[in-house]
């Protein structure tokens, strides 16, 4: 459990990093959040078996990434949990799908093996973005600019609660079993035994405490808006920015970036 | 609503697991009066003040806090008039930074951005946390996430201040200094504490709670000159109205 503490603390991390201040800090949040849309439409859209064709696309979180002085190897290491999930949903299409696909010398790699790699490769992405949007712009700020975009406010105010309770959830579960760790002298606890009633424990606390919370938020004036407290409007440089990174998408979308960079590096050889 | 009145009248709260915390609570609080809560430990207090801004909802009583009973339509107005600080900090910090959960209210009244800024700076030096602004509450020890939940509320110029146990876990020189901010806050404001000495120099008037009833109410000193209600009540004189144990000198 104080690993998930510490997991927690990580994200939160995340939304610490958002109120730091450079170029892509500065741009408004609806312009980030459209962009990220886009760049995960186009991501996903394409089929099955597309691998080499997903690489270019980092481009995209790398500069963002950098831009927003975003450090490194913390984003990479949040990214990296989520392969294994990744990896749970494509794990059978190696199995059922064991159609050759490329000989690569003795090793012949079937179609199943590139869809699944295809999904780990685009969950990477499009998580990566997720993470870095959240990164550069903030949760509130998000569901703010979502709900500008048009979003209902039931469905964004859903959405806020949701990331606050993983939060309280966490606390809660940290202190209780922290508290058991203290108690138990050592030894693994009292077994599983004692887990249940923990568990239990834990949702009644935690629902508890969300409660108190959100009756801390209406007694200072919450009725489902947001704020932030940066003042920007959507002007042509976030235009620009939309534009722009939509465009580098649809080309990346329809040439396939990699094979298009070899036949330049190849051609130039030539 | 000129006159912030509050008025509570044979209030009565049953918990779920049907623990009385609450019997037969009444009294009248008048605008710009500082009034103390006093009693022991399960008396009822926490509860009690949890009433005062709609968070718990009566068995029976009623609530009236200016012009309005306290219902389900008038509640957000209510709200807006009490400010209220929880016992525990924790349930009442929810941002990512300090600035931000200060800047919470004032945003929701909507005030311009300049101004909620300035605010914030104000309330934070107010309960001397100006240098916390941009830290996570999350890293702040005991007292600073006190002090900046005080600053949350002092943010939104409540005319009615509520407050559960402002000074536990302060040190002496951050009680000293919340001291000075409540004597220099001029509307109503009503707090429980168990820190008698600053009920003592803050409260012309104490309530007293015992087992969820009202065992008193009047006068601060003349409660704490009542040997056989402190000691019914669990409660002793504070320590200013003691006679010195080091010197042998009384007052
Ligand atoms: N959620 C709850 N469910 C059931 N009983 C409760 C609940 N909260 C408090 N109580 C009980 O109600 C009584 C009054 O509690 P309350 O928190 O008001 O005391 P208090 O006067 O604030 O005490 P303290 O000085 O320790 O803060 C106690 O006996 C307590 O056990
Ligand atoms: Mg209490």
């Amino acid at each position: 459990m104080r690993s998930i503490d510490g997991a927690v603390l990580d994200l939160k991390r995340l939304d610490l990093l958002a109120t730091a201040d450079s170029v892509i800090h500065r741009l408004d949040a609806r312009a980030k959040v459209l962009t990220t849309l886009v760049f995960i439409v186009t991501v996903v859209s394409f089929n099955r078996y597309e691998f080499t064709a997903l690489f270019p696309f980092f481009i995209y979180p790398v500069v963002t990434a950098s831009l927003g002085n975003l450090p490194g190897g913390y984003i990479v290491r949040k990214i990296i949990m989520v392969i294994p999930f990744a990896f749970v949903v494509g794990m059978l299409n190696p199995i059922f799908d064991r159609e050759l696909f490329v000989r690569i010398g003795p090793l012949a790699i079937t179609g199943g093996w590139i869809s699944c790699a295809s999904i780990i490769l685009r969950t990477v992405l499009t998580v990566g973005a997720a993470f870095i949007l959240v990164g550069v712009t903030g949760f509130l700020s998000v569901c703010e600019a979502l709900e500008r975009l048009g979003t209902p406010r039931t469905f964004t105010v859903q959405l806020l609660f949701l990331y606050r309770y993983i939060f309280v959830l966490t606390e809660e579960g940290a202190r209780a079993s922290r508290a058991r760790e203290l108690r138990s002298c050592g030894r693994k606890g009292l077994g599983l035994a004692s887990f249940g009633p923990l568990i239990g424990h834990l949702l009644i606390r935690t629902w508890l405490r969300a409660e108190r919370i959100h009756m801390a938020m209406l007694a200072r004036g919450f009725t489902g808006e947001f704020h932030s407290r940066q003042v920007s409007g959507f002007g042509w440089r976030e235009l620009f920015y939309v534009a722009g990174w939509s465009a580098v998408f649809l080309v990346l979308r329809m040439e396939n970036g990699a094979q298009w960079l070899g036949r330049l590096v190849t051609g130039g050889l030539s | 609503m000129s006159h912030h009145i509050v008025e509570v009248k044979h209030l009565q709260h049953v918990y779920a697991d049907g623990t009385v915390a609450l019997q037969d609570v009444s009294f009248i609080i008048h605008h710009g009066e500082s009034v103390a809560i006093i009693g022991a430990n399960g008396a009822g207090k926490s509860t009690l003040l949890l009433h005062l801004n709609g968070y718990l909802t009566a068995n029976s009583g009623e609530i009236r806090i200016g012009d309005f009973p306290l219902t389900k339509k008038t509640l957000p107005e209510i709200r807006r008039t009490v400010g209220m600080v929880f016992q525990d900090a924790d349930d009442q910090l929810f941002m990512p930074t300090v600035f931000d959960d200060v800047a919470f209210g004032p945003f929701n009244l909507g005030l311009p951005v300049d101004e909620v800024k300035q605010r914030v700076k104000a309330v934070l030096e107010q309960v001397g946390a100006a240098h916390l602004q941009e830290k996570p509450p999350y890293h702040l020890s005991g007292g600073e996430k006190k002090r900046v939940a005080i600053a949350t509320v002092l943010s939104m110029s409540p005319d009615i201040l509520v407050m559960d146990e402002p000074t536990s876990g302060l040190d002496p020189f951050a009680r000293r200094q919340l001291m000075g901010l409540l004597r220099d806050f001029q509307h109503t404001k009503i707090f429980t504490s168990h820190d008698l000495d600053m009920v003592v120099e803050l409260c012309q008037r104490t309530i007293v709670l015992h087992q969820g009833i009202v065992k008193a109410d009047g006068p601060t000193l003349e409660i704490f000159n009542d040997d056989a209600l402190l000691a019914e009540c669990r409660l002793e004189k504070p320590l200013s109205m003691q006679g010195c144990p080091v010197c042998g000198k009384g007052r």
